[in-house]
C-alpha cells in the first residue's frame, strides 16, 4: 500500500541529496561548540567560536537559496524536492523515514530561518561578547536552528514533532540561559511546562489522524499522502464529533502553546528573560510561528473543518486585541515587543482561521523581518544602556544611536501598517480576507488591535528615542552606537521590512500577488464551500479600497495619539488613565491578572489536591489506625486487669505454654531474609510436588 | 559437516562456563570473586542465547546485564565495604538446610525434565530476530511495552529517592 | 556425542537456578543475595529462549526474556539503592544483623 502510494506520486517528486545538509550543518556546529566549545574558546578565542556558529546557518542559507531556485525552475504542480536520509520506523502498517522535503511553503520558511537566523547569529557575536559562556550560547543557538529546520523540512508528522519538541527544548535552555537567577530559570520552566500542554494536543491529534487514516485504509503520516487521502475522512466520526474537526482542534491546541495564543500565551512575555537575540530569533521570527506553519502545512485538513476555522479566527482576534491592550501599558521595552508579538501572531491566526493560508504565511514572513529588527534594535538599546530595559529611563537616544533609531523607526512603520512598508500589505490583506469571508466581528476587533499596535509601537519609539534623555549621568556618558556586527544585521532587516511587502502586492493595487501564487500549490485544495476566502476570481471591489483607507487611517490615528501623548505632550497619559478609571488601567497593566488567575486556579488546585490528600492521610487514615490501636490498648488493659486480679495463678501454666509457642511462631517474622526464602522455596517445591505426583 | 560437529562442542564449552561460574557465584567466599564469576555466567548465558538463535536477546543481555547491572553491583560492593572491613566478606550461613532445599527442588526439576512431554516443533533456520521482536513490541505487546517504560521510570525515581541521604532523614 | 536438544538447555538452566537458589539461601551479604536473584532470573531466561527455539513458532519467549532483563535492571537499581540505604542506617549489609524490621 505504501509502495503503491509512492509510485503514484513518483512523477512529481524530485529527489536531491543536498537538502539534508541544510539542517545538518547547524547540528554539526552545535556538536562542535557544544562539546569542544569550551576549549576552542579558551585556546582560540571567542571569534573562532562565533565564526563556526555563524558559518553554519549562512551555508544553510546558500543551500536554501539553491533549493529555492531549483524549485522556481519547476512546474508549479511539481514543486517538491525530497531527500530521504534513512528509513526510520517501519512497524506494522506505519512507515516513516527520516526524510526532508522542500516545497514552496517550506522554502519560504527555511529562507527565513537560515537568513534571519544567520543575521541574528552575527548580531549575537557582538551582543554576547562579554558573556563567559559564549560557546554554550552558540551551541544552543545552532541546535535551535537545526531543530527548527527539522520542524519545517520534515516530510512527515513524526519528524515535524521531533523538531517541534526540539525547538521547545532549545527555547527552554535559552530562556534560562542565565540560569543562576531564579526568575530566568523559572521563566524557562514556565515556557516548557505551558508548551507541554499544547504538545499533548499535538500528540493526540497525530494519533487520531493516523488511526482514522488507517481506518480509511491509508495509514500514513506523510504530509503529501495526508493531503492526498484527507478527503476519505470527510464523513468519519469519532465520539460523536467529526474526526477532522477533532483533529484540527487538537492541532490548534498544540499551536496555541507553541505560538502563544489565548489561553496558553502566558509563557511568551516571561520568555523575555532570555538574551535579546534569543527573543528575536525564537520568540519573534521562527519558533513561535511554528503553529502557523503547522496549520498551513495541514491546511487540507483545516479546510475540511469550518468550525475549527471559526474558533481559530476568534481566538486569533481575541489574542490580537488583548495582547495589544496589554502592550499599551507596559514600560519594559522588551515586554512591549513581546505582547506585540503575541498580538501579531493573533493576526496570523485570524488569516489561518478564515482560510487565507498564504496571507497568514506572508504576514509570518514580514513579521519575521520587522519584529526581528525591532528586537535586535531594542537589544542594541539595552546593550548601550547597560542592560536597562525600562523605557521611562531612556529617551532622546536618537542623538547617540542614529542607525539603531533609523532601523527601529522603519520597522515600527512596517508593523504599524503604513504604506508602502511591508506590514501594510500583509496586515491589510489579513483584514480584507477576514472581512470578505464574512467574519465581520473578527475584522472589527482586528482593526481595533491594529490601531493599538500603531499606538504602542510609536509610544515605544517616542519614549525610547525622542524627547529628553532620562538616563542618569553615568549611563549617558557611556552611550554609544553599537558595533557594525550589530548595526549591519539591523540595516539588512530594516531593508527587508521596508521592501518585502512588494512581493505580494494585491490585485486591487495593480500587483500580481506573486507570493500567494507561489504558495498556492501547497495551500489551495479545490473548493471546500464558502469557508475559504482564497481562490475566486481577481475581481476587485470598491469596499476593498475603503477598508484599506480605513486601516491606514486608524494606524495614523494611533500614531497621532502616541505623538500627542509622548512627543508633544498635548495629551497627558495620566489624564487618560484617570478618564478610563484607574481600575481598568491597573487591570490591563497587570496583564488582566491572568498569571494570578492561573496561580489561583490551576496551580492552587494542584497544591490544594495534595493538601487534601495529606489532610486525609493524617486525619482520617491515621485516625482509623490510631483509633484501632487505642481500642486494642484499652482491651488489653482490661485483659491485663482481669488477668492480674482474677486468674493470675491459674493461668500461669497456660501462659508459659503460650509464650513458648509464641516465641516459636515469632520466628516466622525474624527479619532474616534467608528464613523467608526458605519458606518460599519449600512452598514452591511443595506445590510442584503436588502438581507432578 | 563441521557445523554439526562444532555445535555440541561449543554448547558444552558455554554450558561449562555458565554452570561453573554460577557455582563460583554461589560458593566463593569473597564477594568480589562472586561478582566476577557472575560476569562469567552472564556471558556464558549470552553465548547460549546465541546458540538458541536469539541474537537480539543476547546483545541485550550483554548490554544490560554485563554493562549495567554488573557494574552497578560492583559499585555497590565498593560503596558498602570500607577497606579492611570484615563486611566485605561473603560468608554464608546454614549450608546444610540449604543443601536439603537444593536436593528437594533439584529432584523436582529432574523429574519434570525427564517426564514432561514438551510440545516440539521443527527447529527453524536461525534468522535475525530484531524485526519480529520490534513488530511484536509495537503491536501485540504494546501495552506491556509501555508499562515497562513506566516501571523503569518509577525504578529510576525510586532509586534516586532511596539513595539520597538528606531525603531519608 | 548426541544431538544437542531442548533437554540440554533445560539442564543448564536448572543448574544455574540451583546455584542461584543456594546463593540466595546461604548468603549473609545483601549484595550476594541480589546476585543470586540475578542467577535465578538468568536461568529462567535460558528456559524461555530454549522453549522459544524448540517448542514454539513465535517470538513470545524472546519478548518475555527481554521483559525479564528489563525488570532485572529495575530490580537491581532499586535493590542496590535499598542496600545502600540499609548500609547507611545499620553500617553493615549483613542480613543477619539487620533483623530489627525498623529504624
Amino acid at each position: 500500500m505504501q509502495e503503491a502510494a509512492h509510485t503514484a506520486h513518483e512523477a512529481a517528486i524530485h529527489t536531491v541529496t543536498y537538502l539534508r545538509w541544510i539542517p545538518l550543518l547547524p547540528l554539526i556546529g552545535a556538536v562542535i561548540n557544544g562539546i569542544g566549545g569550551y576549549w576552542i574558546q579558551k585556546s582560540a578565542g571567542k571569534n573562532v567560536v562565533g565564526a563556526i556558529a555563524c558559518a553554519m546557518p549562512l551555508l544553510g542559507f546558500v543551500l536554501a537559496v539553491r533549493a529555492f531556485l531549483q524549485l522556481m525552475g519547476l512546474d508549479a504542480s511539481e514543486r517538491l524536492l525530497l531527500d530521504s536520509v534513512f528509513p526510520w520506523i517501519h512497524v506494522g502498517n506505519l512507515a516513516v523515514d527520516v526524510a526532508f522535503q522542500i516545497d514552496p511553503l517550506s522554502s519560504v520558511m527555511i529562507l527565513i530561518i537560515t537568513g534571519v537566523g544567520g543575521l541574528i547569529h552575527i548580531y549575537s557575536t557582538a551582543y554576547m561578547h562579554e558573556e563567559p559562556a559564549f560557546w554554550r550560547f552558540f551551541a544552543y543557538l545552532n541546535l535551535f536552528t537545526f531543530a527548527m529546520l527539522t520542524l519545517v523540512m520534515g516530510d512527515n508528522l513524526l519528524l515535524m514533532f521531533v523538531g517541534w519538541e526540539g525547538v521547545g527544548l532549545c527555547s527552554y535552555a535559552l530562556i534560562g540561559f542565565w540560569y543562576s537567577e531564579w526568575a530566568n530559570a523559572s521563566a524557562g520552566s514556565k515556557a516548557f511546562i505551558v508548551n507541554r500542554v499544547g504538545d499533548f494536543g499535538f500528540m493526540c491529534a497525530t494519533f487520531l489522524l493516523f488511526w482514522s487514516l488507517a481506518e480509511a485504509g491509508h495509514p500514513t503520516l506523510l504530509f503529501r499522502e495526508i493531503a492526498q487521502h484527507a478527503p476519505l475522512l470527510e464523513n468519519h466520526v469519532f465520539w460523536g464529533m467529526g474526526t477532522v474537526t477533532l483533529i484540527t482542534m487538537l492541532m490548534f491546541v498544540g499551536a496555541t502553546g507553541k505560538s502563544a495564543q489565548i489561553p496558553l500565551y502566558v509563557w511568551l512575555p516571561d520568555a523575555m528573560a532570555g538574551p535579546t537575540p534569543v527573543s528575536a530569533l525564537i520568540h519573534a521570527a521562527t519558533m513561535v510561528t511554528a503553529g502557523v506553519y503547522m496549520i498551513a502545512r495541514l491546511s487540507v485538513l483545516f479546510d475540511m473543518a469550518p468550525t475549527t476555522g471559526a474558533v481559530i479566527a476568534s481566538v486569533g482576534a481575541a489574542t490580537a486585541f488583548f495582547a495589544a491592550t496589554i502592550g499599551t501599558t507596559q514600560f519594559d521595552i522588551k515586554k512591549v515587543l513581546a505582547y506585540s508579538t503575541v498580538s501579531q501572531l493573533g493576526f496570523m491566526f485570524i488569516a489561518m482561521g478564515v482560510g487565507a493560508y498564504a496571507t497568514g504565511v506572508f504576514h509570518l514572513m514580514t513579521h519575521a523581518f520587522f519584529k526581528a529588527c525591532l528586537f535586535l534594535g531594542s537589544g542594541s538599546v539595552i546593550h548601550a544602556m547597560h542592560h536597562e530595559q525600562d523605557m521611562r529611563k531612556m529617551g532622546g537616544l536618537k542623538k547617540w544611536m542614529p542607525y539603531t533609531y533609523a532601523t527601529y523607526l522603519l520597522s515600527t512603520l512596517a508593523i504599524a501598517g503604513i504604506p508602502p512598508f511591508s506590514g501594510f500589505f500583509s496586515k491589510d490583506e489579513i483584514l480584507w480576507k477576514a472581512f470578505s469571508s464574512g467574519h465581520r466581528i473578527v475584522w472589527f476587533v482586528a482593526v481595533c488591535a491594529a490601531a493599538m499596535t500603531a499606538f504602542y509601537m510609536f509610544r515605544s519609539v517616542y519614549m525610547t528615542f525622542h524627547g529628553e534623555s532620562r538616563a542618569d549621568e553615568h549611563t549617558k556618558h557611556h552611550l554609544h552606537e553599537s558595533p557594525l556586527a550589530m548595526t549591519i544585521p539591523l540595516m539588512v532587516l530594516a531593508a527587508l521590512a521596508t521592501f518585502s511587502g512588494f512581493l505580494n502586492v494585491p490585485h486591487a493595487l495593480f500587483g500580481d500577488a506573486r507570493f500567494d501564487a507561489w504558495l498556492a500549490p501547497v495551500v489551495q485544495h479545490g473548493d471546500h464551500g464558502a469557508h475559504g476566502a482564497h481562490g475566486g476570481g481577481h475581481h476587485v471591489e470598491v469596499i476593498e479600497y475603503v477598508l484599506m483607507a480605513l486601516s491606514v487611517a486608524v494606524a495614523a490615528a494611533g500614531i497621532w495619539v502616541a505623538r500627542a501623548m509622548y512627543e508633544t505632550g498635548t495629551m497627558k497619559p495620566d489624564r487618560l488613565v484617570y478618564a478610563f478609571g484607574g481600575k481598568l488601567y491597573r487591570t490591563v497593566y497587570n496583564k488582566y491578572y491572568v498569571d494570578e488567575a492561573y496561580d489561583a486556579t490551576v496551580i492552587a488546585g494542584t497544591m490544594g489536591m495534595t493538601r487534601v490528600s495529606a489532610w486525609f492521610d493524617t486525619n482520617i487514615v491515621d485516625g482509623i489506625v490510631n483509633g484501632s490501636a487505642w481500642v486494642v490498648r484499652m482491651l488489653s488493659q482490661l485483659y491485663g486487669l482481669f488477668d492480674h486480679y482474677v486468674v493470675d495463678g491459674a493461668v500461669n501454666g497456660v501462659a508459659v505454654v503460650t509464650s513458648v509457642i509464641g516465641s516459636r511462631v515469632r520466628r516466622l517474622q525474624t527479619g532474616h531474609i534467608n528464613a523467608y526464602l526458605y519458606v518460599v522455596v519449600l512452598a514452591v517445591v511443595g506445590m510442584m510436588v503436588a502438581r507432578i505426583w | 559437516m563441521t557445523e554439526i560437529s562444532l555445535f555440541p562442542i561449543v554448547f558444552y564449552a558455554l554450558a561449562a562456563v555458565t554452570v561453573v561460574s554460577a557455582l563460583g557465584v554461589a560458593f566463593s567466599n569473597n564477594i568480589f570473586y562472586s561478582a566476577i564469576a557472575l560476569m562469567g555466567t552472564l556471558l556464558g548465558a549470552a553465548g547460549l542465547y546465541v546458540m538458541l538463535a536469539a541474537d537480539f536477546v543476547a546483545v541485550v543481555q550483554i548490554f544490560v546485564y554485563v554493562g549495567g547491572i554488573l557494574v552497578l553491583t560492583l559499585f555497590a560492593i565498593n560503596l558498602t565495604s570500607r577497606i579492611g572491613d570484615v563486611s566485605i566478606s561473603n560468608r554464608s550461613l546454614g549450608r546444610f538446610p540449604a543443601f536439603v532445599a537444593l536436593a528437594l527442588s533439584g529432584g523436582v526439576m529432574v523429574r519434570a525434565i525427564r517426564e514432561a512431554s514438551w510440545n516440539m516443533v521443527e527447529v527453524r533456520e536461525a534468522v535475525p530476530t530484531i524485526n519480529g521482536i520490534g513488530n511484536a513490541f509495537l503491536t501485540e505487546y504494546i501495552l506491556p511495552f509501555e508499562l515497562a517504560s513506566l516501571v523503569l521510570l518509577a525504578a529510576l525515581v525510586g532509586a534516586v529517592v532511596l539513595s539520597r541521604k538528606e531525603l531519608r532523614d | 556425542m548426541m544431538e544437542i536438544g531442548l533437554t540440554h538447555f533445560l539442564v543448564v538452566g536448572a543448574l544455574v537456578f540451583l546455584a542461584g537458589m543456594f546463593c540466595v539461601l546461604t548468603r549473609r551479604n545483601a549484595i550476594g543475595i541480589l546476585m543470586g536473584v540475578e542467577l535465578i532470573l538468568n536461568s529462567a531466561n535460558i528456559n524461555y529462549l530454549a522453549f522459544s527455539r524448540y517448542s514454539s513458532m513465535s517470538y513470545d519467549g524472546h519478548l518475555f526474556a527481554i521483559f525479564v532483563i528489563m525488570l532485572a535492571a529495575a530490580e537491581a537499581a532499586i535493590g542496590l539503592a535499598i542496600v545502600l540505604g540499609i548500609y547507611q542506617t545499620f553500617h553493615t549489609i549483613d542480613v543477619e544483623a539487620t533483623d530489627t524490621l525498623r529504624l
